[in-house]
């Protein structure tokens, strides 16, 4: 399959991704949505890196394994960030009874 | 390297503190030593002394650059927790684990001033926003702090998907996230990932670095955390982003250059002017240094627009001097009960030694002559006019210091022309507190007369 197709739906979710982001009003969808655009990064990576194997095993065997390693990188850094986050949204729960972000205005004045 | 390993091995011990050891005292104590273990180890890395010998394969180069940002990293933390220690026990039952998320922090600082690649930047940049997070909510009875780092998280974590799908797309395009492999031009024309890429990440670098117009969050997140974080936040970790912007876009795009600069003179300009109307009418003085952090990281904006060799002797004088006079301004806040520019009423008569340092590290964030703000603004808007053809710019920016020197002196004229009419009470600070402070803002003055005696360090 052409490459185009995976660089296509990667960044369709990754535009999902962000509409979700600006759009959404509960802070647990939102986070959801951050991670949608996260694992469309891992999508594109994992497909980057067999395009890179393909075209560059002749001479490197090893090619394109670089970016498979980036993937648990980014999923190690992302379950970090899940747990600070939710224990955040926790936090925010315990004092207002309520995850949704336009509680969040009172600091503007 | 050396750094990067004791601060990620003390983190873990002042975790233990906190069970091991009773009372408040020897965990400050042990934070405070742990630091200036921090500054000695990297005294004899720069030395060329090194404890640990680890093959990095590349991914990080602790060259001339990397070990003078991390050094002033940790000689200004270590004078922020002179400082401040005493304070952070005051925001919550946790201290140990405040001190050792510093730490940590620390080791991702390490990090983002030696990457040689995008895997390394990554891990850096998460490495620091993850602990700010929770620092940031510390105070968990207080709604602000709870909407801050909430705030905070989320932008965060938006921020690293967008720097993540620039590395993504940089990787199809070079087959490498090794900086010197993206750095190479093939037929004279980039492809589009590349571009695109490219755009990503200095976006990403700018949401982190609050440079306008990604700096909404900014204002909010530094005036609901607790004053103590926010002086790190402001201060330290800002510089550290900055130190890994100007080393991302000179090792891996400075060949570039034309396809960014003009976004990157774009966002100074925006910065700069948004930044400095901004804090103009704010009438808190936490918000209104808020805005300034933003303001200047316009300036700091000069030395990743220029990129030259002059931008970046700047940029590491411009931090240094930003740093130590916004930590001592904050440091001093804490003290206040009132944030208000009202509570400053008054202040020269009942502390003269904090109103006089106040002064002088205000004096500094104007650029005053004589303190070490206005030779690095002098270094920074010199590298901007030796690229040519921007003398606009230039112009621009000395107007907008113009505006800052308004909301700065706002203070003093407050601390030293006008008198309280309530009986407004500082709470106490102790001898120790106030010679650090003098120590601060003689650093302050001495980097003003004597700039190289910062850069000698850059070269030998």
């Amino acid at each position: 399959m052409p490459i185009n197709y995976y660089i296509f739906l990667s960044l369709a979710l990754f535009a999902i991704g962000i509409v979700g982001v600006l759009t959404r009003r509960n802070a647990i969808i939102i986070f959801m949505c951050i991670e949608l655009m996260l694992n469309a990064v891992n999508l594109l990576l994992v497909a980057f890196s067999k395009m890179h194997h393909l075209q560059l095993s002749g001479s490197n065997a090893v090619a394109g394994s670089e970016g498979q390693l980036f993937v648990f990188f980014i999923m190690v850094v992302a379950a970090a960030e899940v747990s600070v986050g939710l224990a955040i949204i926790v936090m925010l729960y315990r004092n207002v009874h309520s995850v949704d972000v336009n509680f969040l205005n009172r600091l503007k004045h | 390297m050396n750094v990067l390993i004791i601060s990620a091995v003390w983190g873990v011990l002042m975790m233990f503190s906190g069970v091991l050891l009773k009372g408040k005292a020897p965990i400050r104590i042990l934070a405070i030593a742990g630091m200036l273990a921090l500054v000695l180890v990297n005294v004899l890395e720069m030395q060329g002394i090194k404890i640990f010998h680890i093959q990095t394969e590349g991914l990080m180069k602790y060259d001339r650059p990397a070990l003078l940002f991390i050094g002033i990293a940790t000689v200004t933390t270590f004078l922020y927790l002179l400082l401040s220690a005493r304070d952070m026990e005051k925001v919550g039952a946790y201290n140990s684990e405040y001190f050792a998320l510093i730490f940590f922090i620390i080791c991702g600082i390490d990090l983002t001033s030696s990457f040689q690649s995008l895997l390394i930047l990554f891990l850096g940049i998460e490495i620091i926003s993850i602990p700010l997070y929770i620092l940031t909510g510390s105070d968990k009875r207080n709604l602000k702090s709870n909407e801050a780092s909430l705030k905070y998280f989320l932008m965060g974590s938006f921020s690293t998907g967008l720097m993540l799908m620039g590395i993504a797309l940089i990787y199809g395009a070079r087959a490498s996230f090794d900086l010197s492999a993206i750095n190479t031009v093939v037929d004279g024309k980039t492809s589009v990932l590349l571009t695109a890429g490219m755009l990503l990440l200095m976006f990403s670098m700018a949401f982190k670095a609050s440079v306008a117009p990604f700096h909404f969050w900014t204002p909010d997140v530094y005036d609901g955390a607790p004053t103590v974080f926010t002086s790190f936040m402001a201060t330290v970790v800002k510089a550290a982003v900055f130190i890994a912007f100007i080393r991302l876009f000179s090792d891996a795009f400075g060949k570039f250059q034309p396809q960014w600069q003009m976004i990157a003179g774009i966002l100074t300009v925006a910065t700069l002017f948004i930044g400095n109307i901004t804090a103009v009418f704010q009438q808190s003085v936490k918000r209104m240094l808020a805005y300034s952090s933003i303001a200047q990281a316009g300036f700091m904006m000069f030395a990743v627009y220029s990129m030259s060799a002059e931008g970046r002797e700047g940029l590491i004088l411009y931090v240094t001097a930003y740093s130590l006079a916004t930590i001592g301004i904050f440091a001093v806040l804490i003290k206040m009960q009132d944030y208000t520019f009202d509570g400053f009423n008054g202040f020269a008569k009942r502390q003269p030694l904090l109103a006089a340092t106040t002064t002088i590290f205000l004096l500094s964030l104007a650029g005053i002559p004589l303190t070490a703000g206005f030779i690095a603004k002098f270094y920074m808007l010199k590298a901007a006019l030796a690229g040519g053809q921007h003398l606009w710019l230039v112009i621009f920016a000395v107007l907008m210091a113009a505006v800052s020197v308004y909301y700065y002196f706002r203070v003093i004229q407050a601390m030293y022309f006008r008198d309280s009419e309530t009986d407004a009470h500082e709470l106490p600070v102790s001898l120790s507190f106030k010679w650090t402070l003098v120590v601060l803002a003689g650093l302050v003055i001495v980097l003003g007369v004597f700039p190289d005696i910062l850069l000698s360090w850059y070269y030998f």
